[in-house]
């Protein structure tokens, strides 16, 4: 099936073929508390402990919340506020690697996963701090726990990586094939799931083969190849593209009984349960014009910036934007002392030519963004009613399902900042809505 | 010709007669002294007294469910003058004005990053809390002066939002605005001021901004009698007890600590 709207970005996906590589051990780790949508979780170190690698710094704060773990053996520096991905300053633990890398003792695998019930595997998915890779960083064990009258019964595994210049997800798919599949089979048990999809962009071929090929024959698994669309990497338009169903306005893919989970947080789920490691490693793309070797790696989380790009050649004279995901959804980097979260699914360096700053003009009803917007919404008309303050008729145009894609914007001739108007928006919304109680 | 003319003056006076009874006996009797209040009141419809308007205002003294003085653009004059109307006595309320709190312009404070977006202090304060290092710093973008109806906040040369007291009535639409919560309504005859909200601690804060307020205590300290305390790592004045002595501006190794006359206003015309 084919969504409406989208956008065809150039994908600058110069990455594709280089194998990961796996970034040497540092001597410092920054590992920020809040690296997932949820409650920050609570700090058990205190300064001067010694940490083993994989062993918990925080327990979660809540229900919707994750652990964090330190990166290698060392000991803890300090605990305050360092700069975040995010654009400002978040409590972090500052870990001295003692260069020994030794293992916390409390890491114990549960077996093989197909021994394993349910109920264990999703303690041990909570346990080892799994949050969506993808780059939304919902905590995984949340989204494996559907309320009783919202049954799952389809698995979509998103291989799409929709978002241009990211290929990370396309290495993990061609390398850990067997791991992803397995992780598939994995979460598929914990949900009771028999029916699984993986859907994969027409432009990863080798991926969608490898993953095919490395798909236990128990599993009953629809292998889907994608048109080459941004953005089809959404939830919500690979459910339509794979099932046909169409998830209901202001609705989560519960509602038609499917659930979606990245190829990164498969792997790390298989992980997580058979070798007992919690999250701290993650394949990520350093790329762009800005950087002077652009590759895949595979970088602990808490790996200072800094050390990435120098990892990679460092960053070219011309270099001037850095952001953490990919253009369209990523974040902006104010410092080059943030550190790589869970969620950090690329390393986006841009040098003066490619970052073009413009100056908004007004609306001039061209009608371009309606025909992009994959959500049937009318950015047009969204926009200036945010621009206007008017939050009660953003309401009404259902702006809590606009998906934040930046297809509009993209395709602007104004150039206007409609993602920001939006984002806003859904922010005023909210507090008009809290105080109506 | 005649029959036209008679035709249509017997229209108009059957209209007429129609006109007037509807106007006798749909009447809406409206309580003299509302429309008396109206007439007084300054018509901003500013909404600085919590209702929708003047009229609105006038309606709710009358009921007896707005409290005479609420009027926060006609201050003491208007509240005595409702008072003569409604044939109360009111009892003359402290005038009192809007501050922001922050020193912190393009001299003082440096910026995280170059924010290319809406000009809007909201929308700025969405990414990563606003393009200043300071967390607690005003944006600069201008939402208090957008919603001030009365032309009483300017934009300083260095980006900050100041408040042009003489023209205040301290309705408090900018404190609502303000997405950093540096607007504080106080009281015009307060001398002294602690001009800054950043709560980081020490070094931290002195990064943020040459004003910032370290915590340092030494206020506390200097009054000893509660009116500046610090909680948080910042200094804060208690506008009940407001400090007198203008000694202390010295003690504040940062210079957040003002003395400001805010007590005069602009002649209403």
């Amino acid at each position: 099936m084919r969504f409406k709207g989208g956008i065809h970005p150039k994908y600058n996906k110069s990455t594709a073929a280089s194998s990961v590589e796996k970034m040497p051990l540092l001597g410092r780790y920054v590992v920020p508390i809040s690296q997932h949508i949820g409650a920050p979780g609570e700090v058990i170190v205190k300064k001067g402990q010694e940490v083993g690698r994989g062993e918990p710094l925080t327990k979660a704060g809540g229900f919707v919340s994750a652990p964090v773990f330190a990166p290698t053996s060392g000991k803890v520096k300090a605990i305050k506020e360092f700069p975040h991905m995010m654009g400002n300053m978040q409590m972090a633990i500052e870990i001295i690697a003692d260069g020994e890398d030794t293992c916390w003792e409390g890491v114990k695998p549960l077996g093989l996963w197909r021994e394993q019930t349910p109920e264990d595997l999703k303690s041990a998915i909570a346990a080892a701090g799994l949050v969506g890779m993808g780059g939304a960083t919902f905590p995984t064990h949340v989204k494996l726990s559907p309320p009783a009258d919202k049954p799952i019964d389809t698995f979509i595994l998103n291989g799409a990586e929709c978002e241009p210049y990211l290929t990370s997800d396309h290495r993990v798919m061609v390398e850990q094939a067997t791991e992803v599949m397995e992780g598939v089979g994995l979460m598929m048990r914990v949900l009771g799931v028999t029916k699984g999809y993986v859907g994969v962009e027409a432009n990863k071929k080798d991926a969608l083969e490898a993953l095919r090929n490395a798909c236990p024959k128990d599993l009953d698994i629809e292998f889907a190849l994608l048109e080459v669309k941004y953005p089809q990497g959404s939830e919500k338009h690979l459910i339509y593209a794979l099932t046909g169903k169409t998830v209901p306005a202001g609705g989560l893919p519960m509602e038609v009984g499917c659930l979606v989970q990245n190829v990164g947080t498969a792997v790390a789920a298989l992980e997580a349960v058979e070798k007992g490691w919690s999250l701290i490693e993650r394949v990520t793309t350093v790329t762009g014009s800005g950087i002077n070797e652009p590759k895949n790696i595979s970088a602990r989380v808490g790996t200072p910036l800094q050390d990435v790009i120098a990892f990679c050649g460092g960053l070219t004279s011309a270099a001037s934007k850095v952001i953490f995901g990919g253009p369209m959804m990523g974040f902006s980097q104010f410092s080059l002392d943030v550190s790589l979260i869970k969620g950090t699914s690329g390393i986006l360096c841009l040098d003066a030519d490619e970052v073009t700053q413009f100056t908004a003009g007004p609306c001039i009803r061209c009608g371009a963004c309606v025909d992009v917007c994959p959500m049937g919404l009318v950015p047009s008309a969204l926009g200036q009613y945010a621009e206007r303050d008017r939050y009660a008729e953003l309401g009404e145009l259902c702006v809590n399902d606009c998906i934040e894609c930046g297809s509009c914007a993209y395709v602007c001739p104004s150039h206007r900042p409609l993602v920001q108007l939006f984002k806003r928006g859904k922010a005023e919304l909210r507090k008009l809505q809290q105080q109506a109680g | 010709m005649i029959v036209a003319t008679c035709v249509l003056a017997g229209l108009g006076l059957v209209a007429g007669l129609g006109l007037g009874l509807a106007a006798k006996f749909f009447a809406v009797e409206v309580d003299p002294r509302q429309e008396e209040i109206g007439d007084i009141l300054p018509g901003a419809n500013c909404g600085g007294c919590g209702y929708a308007g003047c009229s609105d205002f006038a309606k709710g003294v009358v009921e007896g469910k707005a409290a005479p003085d609420a009027c926060p653009v006609g201050g003491a004059e208007t509240a005595a003058d409702i008072g003569r109307i409604m044939g109360i006595t009111i009892e003359e309320k402290e005038r009192s004005v809007a501050l922001v709190l922050c020193q912190g312009d393009s001299t003082a404070a440096p910026t995280k990053f170059h924010y290319n977006g809406m000009t809007s202090c909201a929308s700025a304060a969405l990414v990563g809390g606003g393009d200043k290092l300071c967390g607690a710093g005003c944006l600069g973008l201008a939402d208090c002066q957008m919603v001030c109806p009365f032309g009483a906040i300017e934009m300083t040369e260095g980006g900050i939002a100041r408040v042009i007291s003489e023209r205040c009535t301290s309705c408090g639409k900018c404190v609502t605005a303000c997405p950093k919560n540096i607007i504080q309504i106080v009281p015009a005859s307060a001398p002294i001021h602690i001009l800054c909200r950043n709560t980081d601690k020490g070094g931290v804060a002195r990064k943020a901004c040459t004003y910032a307020c370290i915590g340092c205590k030494k206020c506390e300290k200097f009054t000893g009698d509660g009116s500046m305390v610090v909680t948080n790592a910042l200094a804060s004045t208690d506008y009940t007890n407001p400090p007198q002595d203008p000694a202390v501006i010295g003690e504040c190794p940062n210079a957040c600590i003002k003395e400001l006359d805010l007590s005069k206003k602009a002649v209403q015309h």
